[in-house]
């Protein structure tokens, strides 16, 4: 059937395979999007320059000190969750009585001076990180080439993704966060501190956008510009499926990436918009979002 | 609905003393800057003039939105870029005058908001920014996609053509003062909109939405109206603009330009007359400046935004029109 629609099943899988990681960074970003406004109510439009932060910091990491990809895996998202923590304790916290359009125009003040700053030291050129060596070549499964790195990431992402939805669904720390979403005052009233909540929160979500920017590093290269886009469409992602659930950040994520994936086989000129398409669908049928809960 | 309409204008009507005439304060504004604008190309480069006047129109339409309507769009580049790619492309490839080439990038950018608007107000709040802003980037792959925008390199050299057929624009005096013209007309109109029932009534959704539904206002219906008007007028500069610089380009279209647009109008005092105007100005005369320093700009431009936000959301014209405890 594939050989009638003049597609080779190499082709397809192949796309559906690049579909899948690019789902994968969808899938953390919206993720870490979905966790920061489920208790913040603040869209965080610093996530795609945080990302890029977190790749930077891995290169830098194996640059100046030597520290290799395994090491930064952890250290870097710590850096970049540290990182978040002070931007929300000396100003995010400063908005949270006001609009909370106020917040997204703070995290996008803060994208632009973060991309700036980048791009102001390493040009725009972007800069070569080596995929570490056991993760290196690839299986030959048969039908098409599989490169190690790629099915790591698929798998890594896969990992978090898991976890997250663990802690916040099924662990007691998860159960605070739900209640505090739900009504931080009486939360608080139950003597949970919650800005502490609220602030290790961000720190968290962040730090998902510095892990992604990890795993990136080796399969994009290392640029200022690799949030900015990246981003916008991960917001459209955010809106099919909805913040309301966990769970729905993660599957929109990846079934997004696969569908564009698909999208870059059969019609490539529509692959760079047909998320942007799906969006304009689910707003006109479900608009709350395929996952979310009516306002 | 029609009995319904009548209703609505009566009961915004009631409340607007303003709506009698343009207060004293506002016409001697205006009138001081007619007078410093018609003088003003003979002081500083005519283009720079038109280009902070195209800046200061756009600022204002998306004002119309955001100060009155309460909606914050992040993607009013689509309007204004679009404008301008189908502006040079009427001038270029159509031979319009550039009166008509202007009247055919506004339609699109009218166009273009009614269909993005329609989908985008049924989301609200930050919500309604995510929307506007990922329909403004389909509108700029479409741009670098489709063969008439010419890609990265955009529509160069479009002619400035005479207008009505009559007047050379090649004079940078003449297109100046057809520029000031459009620019300084489309911002009285915008006044006109603002102070109008139809404006009371903008204002009193964005106060309280659920109050507004309550009195038997169609909500839905005066967003999309406003969210039209925005973006038609912000495709008013984004045209004029292609004409003055004889360019139509992807930075117009990118998300970047939607944001530099917010930062005019919290510069300079959302929901006031005068800011988005002043905003404008400082902006496009900061940019100028500092053009030399490259990634500079944007630095700076975010550390105005974060400043901004957190210690000057009035603006400038905001903070003057408390001193003076009068609107401006």
């Amino acid at each position: 059937m594939f050989e009638l629609l003049g597609i080779s099943p190499q082709v397809l899988l192949g796309q559906l395979l690049l579909g899948l990681i690019n789902g994968s960074f969808y899938a953390v970003l919206s993720l870490g999007l979905a966790v920061i406004f489920g208790l913040l109510n603040i869209i965080n439009f610093a996530h795609g320059a945080l990302y890029m932060a977190g790749a930077f910091v891995a290169w830098m990491l194996l640059h100046y000190l030597g520290i290799g990809y395994w090491p930064s895996l952890i250290l870097a998202p710590l850096i970049v969750g540290a990182f978040g923590i002070l931007l929300e304790r000396t100003m995010l916290s400063r908005l949270y009585h006001l609009d909370h359009l106020y917040g997204l125009l703070l995290t996008f003040g803060l994208a632009l001076i973060i991309q700036g700053l980048f791009r102001n030291y390493y040009g725009v050129s972007g800069l070569p990180y080596r995929i570490p060596d056991i993760l290196s070549g690839g299986q030959n499964l048969g039908f098409m080439f599989l490169p190690n790195y790629r099915a790591w990431v698929v798998v890594a992402s896969v990992l978090v993704c898991f976890g997250t939805w663990f802690t916040i669904e099924k662990t007691r720390l998860g159960a605070y966060l739900r209640a505090a979403t739900e009504n931080p005052a009486l939360v608080s009233a139950f003597g949970i501190n919650v800005p502490l909540l609220v602030m290790l929160t961000y720190g968290f979500g962040v730090a998902l956008a510095g892990f992604a920017g990890v795993l990136a590093a080796p399969i994009y290269s290392v640029n200022p510009n690799m949030g900015a886009d990246l981003i916008i469409v991960v917001f459209a992602v955010v809106v099919i499926g909805g913040m309301g659930s966990i769970l729905g950040a993660i599957v929109t994520g990846y079934m997004l990436g696969i569908v564009e994936g698909l999208t870059r086989v059969f019609y490539p000129e529509g692959s760079a918009v047909v998320i942007f398409v799906i969006m304009a669908i689910v707003l006109l049928i479900k608009p709350e979002g395929l996952f979310g809960r009516a306002a | 609905m029609a009995a319904q309409d009548t209703d609505t204008d009566t009961i915004a009507a009631a409340p607007v003393p303003q709506a009698a005439g343009m207060p004293m304060l506002h016409k001697v504004i205006f009138v001081l800057l007619l007078i410093f604008l018609a003088g003003l190309p003979f002081m500083v480069y005519p283009i720079f003039a038109m280009k902070v006047m195209c800046f200061a129109l756009f600022a204002a339409a998306f004002n119309l939105l955001l100060g009155f309507g309460g909606l914050l769009s992040f993607g009013h580049a689509a309007y204004f870029g679009g404008a301008s790619y189908v502006a040079a492309h009427a001038a270029k490839v159509w031979g319009l005058t550039p009166e008509l080439s202007v009247l055919c990038g506004t339609a699109a950018a009218a166009f273009l908001g009614l269909v993005i608007g329609g989908l985008s107000i049924r989301r609200q709040g930050i919500y309604f920014a995510m929307v506007t802003l990922a329909f403004a980037q389909m509108v700029y792959f479409f741009a670098l996609q489709v063969p008439f925008t010419g890609g990265e390199d955009g529509i160069q050299s479009v002619p400035r053509g005479d207008l009505f057929g009559l007047i050379s624009l090649e004079n940078n005096i003449a297109l100046y003062f057809f520029v000031l013209a459009v620019t300084f007309g489309g911002i009285l109109f915008l006044y006109r909109i603002v102070h109008s029932p139809f404006g009371q009534v903008l204002k009193a959704i964005r106060e309280n939405e659920p109050r507004a539904i309550s009195l038997g206002y169609n909500v839905n219906r005066y967003k999309l109206m406003v969210f039209v008007l925005s973006a038609t007028f912000a495709g008013l500069a984004g045209a004029t603009k292609s004409q003055v610089f004889q360019l139509a380009s992807l930075t117009d279209v990118h998300w970047a330009m939607s944001g530099e647009v917010v930062l005019m109008t919290l510069l300079g005092g959302m929901g006031t007359i005068f800011g988005p105007l002043v905003g404008g100005a400082l902006i496009v005369t900061m940019q100028n400046y500092l053009a030399t320093f490259g990634a500079w700009v944007t630095i700076i431009q975010g550390i105005i935004f974060v400043i901004g936000v957190l210690l000057f959301r009035e603006g400038i014209v905001g903070v003057i029109s408390r001193w003076l405890k009068r609107p401006l």
